[in-house]
């Protein structure tokens, strides 16, 4: 009986190799970011102390950069355009989640709505969310609104899609599997089609947020009075590269640290798909 | 109950007192017009273990899915019980070749899936849901993703998730198909041990002569183009059937000989 089983050990030898491949990934990984900064330091510095080829003023050292942060937290000024930055980006995301999710849900279970809905979705889908950042400006005004309404805007669509297609492309096999279990329809929707869509909802959720992050820059940079693209901005009219690229740096620290973040939740909510043993 | 006796009731004609589990009655289904099983009757007692046998094509799988509730016949009807079929339903439990186990759940939640769908508690459910993978031999890996189990771990699990739900007939597609042939025997010869102990309607459909035999005690012999019922012949061979036995291979030699008939109407293959 047990004999059946077929047993699954792991051989010992493939994870010391395995053991060994990471710590090499982690390595060139370190080295990768080493590197990068090194080259920069070295452009930087060798231009200003010894080539002069360019005004050393437009590219200033890492250091100079972190000097220039350590200021801008001093005076408060950094911690408010974060904060500015990251609550509209937070306030248009989960407007855009809320309804990615609820509308492609609704369509992918009905396919007359999916008529009805599709076109005017894929007519607008391939317009840069940018070139409506005018107009809700002259819609919505100066003040948060309009940013929090465009975030929402282009984080919509890559979350509308992929719920679509994950709610649409449920495996047939499954809602058979549970049908003849005695599962109704809004069983077979609630144990079956929700938790098969989840890995593509998931997977628009996080393009959704990149998107938000992507563009909440250029919305501070139309029109806004806070916030870290109206940092860099700013920073541009009074010629402080330095802050500029702090600005910058701080966007992708930010980002970094969230995708992270959403790649530990997708672990979590989805261990099923990970647990391979190979 | 001895397997004699499941054996004698099987296919009997229907008479006023003995109603047959599962009719088929004048069935058939076409696709686009195109017929692909010809005007099928059929009667299965309770507690009968049939085998549907054929080649690709005889439109066994598609006999198999309407008795299920999957898809409609285009004419006729199929009763269970008496009741006409007109959906799935948890009375007729349904094993897949491809396991259709649910990803996101463990083993052992895979198998609590019917007893949920019939809202038991959940110490009901985890209780049933550990009897039935006991049964099948797989209680050490419950918290285990189907991912992480091997095909044959798999049709267990699908096996116990069918009869946790206590279904009175039990459909399998090719359940075996995918499996090698070392798990697959041993996999048969424990189907019928779980037959014979929890005594269900067995209808199984498969491409496999030896399995048919090893199995069945009814094999119904289909035919192609359009798929039919060609013959449907008894075993009366006594369990556990030794596959080289003389009345075992004669079996299978006349058998395959009516199957090759078909292979030979689809052409080359």
């Amino acid at each position: 009986m047990t004999a059946a089983v077929e047993n699954w050990t792991a051989a010992a030898p493939v994870s010391a190799a395995r053991d060994r491949e990471k710590r090499v990934a982690m390595l060139l990984r370190a080295a990768s970011l080493a590197l990068f900064f090194a080259i920069w330091y070295a452009v930087a510095i060798l231009n200003s102390q010894v080539f002069k080829v360019f005004n050393p003023l437009l590219l200033p050292a890492p250091h100079t950069v972190l000097f220039a942060g350590v200021e801008l937290v001093r005076s408060g000024e950094l911690q408010r355009d974060i904060l500015a930055s990251m609550s509209r980006v937070i306030q248009g995301f989960l407007l855009a989640a809320v309804l990615g999710v609820a509308l492609g849900t609704a369509v992918g279970r009905s396919r007359r709505l999916e008529y009805l809905v599709e076109p005017t979705i894929e007519l607008l889908r391939p317009i840069p969310p940018l070139a409506f950042l005018p107009m809700m400006v002259l819609w919505f005004g100066i003040g948060e609104t309009s940013k929090v309404a465009f975030i929402a805007y282009a984080a919509f669509f890559p979350i509308f899609t992929t719920t679509l297609e994950g709610i649409k492309y449920v495996d047939p096999l499954l809602i058979r599997a549970a049908s003849s279990l005695g599962a109704s329809r809004r069983d077979i929707f609630r144990y079956v089609v929700l938790p098969a869509a989840l890995p593509s909802i998931i997977t628009g959720l996080r393009l959704g947020f990149g998107l938000s992050f992507f563009v909440i820059v250029a919305a501070e940079f139309i029109a806004a009075d806070s916030g870290l693209g109206y940092l860099i901005n700013d920073a541009r009219t009074f010629f402080l590269v330095a802050n500029m690229l702090l600005g910058a740096a701080i966007i992708g620290a930010i980002g970094f640290g969230f995708n992270i973040v959403l790649r530990r939740l997708e672990g979590r909510l989805l261990k099923w798909r990970n647990n391979v043993r190979s | 109950m001895s397997v004699a006796e499941a054996l004698n009731g099987a296919l009997a004609p229907v008479t006023a007192g003995a109603r047959a589990k599962v009719q088929i009655a004048g069935v058939s289904k076409s696709y686009d017009g195109k017929l692909a099983l010809r005007r099928v009757d059929l009667e299965l007692s309770e507690n009968s273990f049939t085998c549907l046998l054929g080649p690709s094509g005889c439109g066994k799988s598609t006999l198999l899915n309407m008795i299920a509730g999957f898809v409609p016949p285009t004419t006729g009807q199929i009763l269970v019980d008496g009741r006409a079929v007109s959906g799935a339903g948890a009375d007729r439990g349904v094993v897949f070749q491809e396991y259709a186990l649910f990803p996101w759940r463990t083993a052992l939640a895979n198998v609590e899936f019917g007893p949920l769908m019939r809202r038991r508690s959940a110490a009901e459910r985890r209780e049933t849901a550990r009897r039935y993978l006991k049964l099948v031999g797989l209680e050490a890996h419950r918290d285990k993703y189907p991912n992480e189990l091997s095909g044959g771990m798999k049709q267990r699990v699908a096996i116990a998730r069918a009869l946790a739900n206590a279904p009175s007939v039990l459909l399998m597609d090719e359940p075996f198909g995918a499996l090698d042939a070392q798990t697959r025997e041993i996999l048969q010869e424990e189907l019928l041990r779980i037959w014979q102990q929890e005594r269900k309607t067995v209808v199984f459909v498969t491409h496999s002569i030896s399995e048919a035999i090893f199995l069945g005690d009814h094999i119904v012999v289909m035919a192609t183009q359009p798929g039919a019922i060609k013959e449907v012949i008894e075993v009366t061979l006594p369990h556990p059937r030794d596959r080289s036995s003389p009345q075992f291979v004669q079996m299978e030699r006349r058998i395959k000989l009516l199957v090759r008939e078909e292979v030979q109407k689809l052409g080359v293959i």
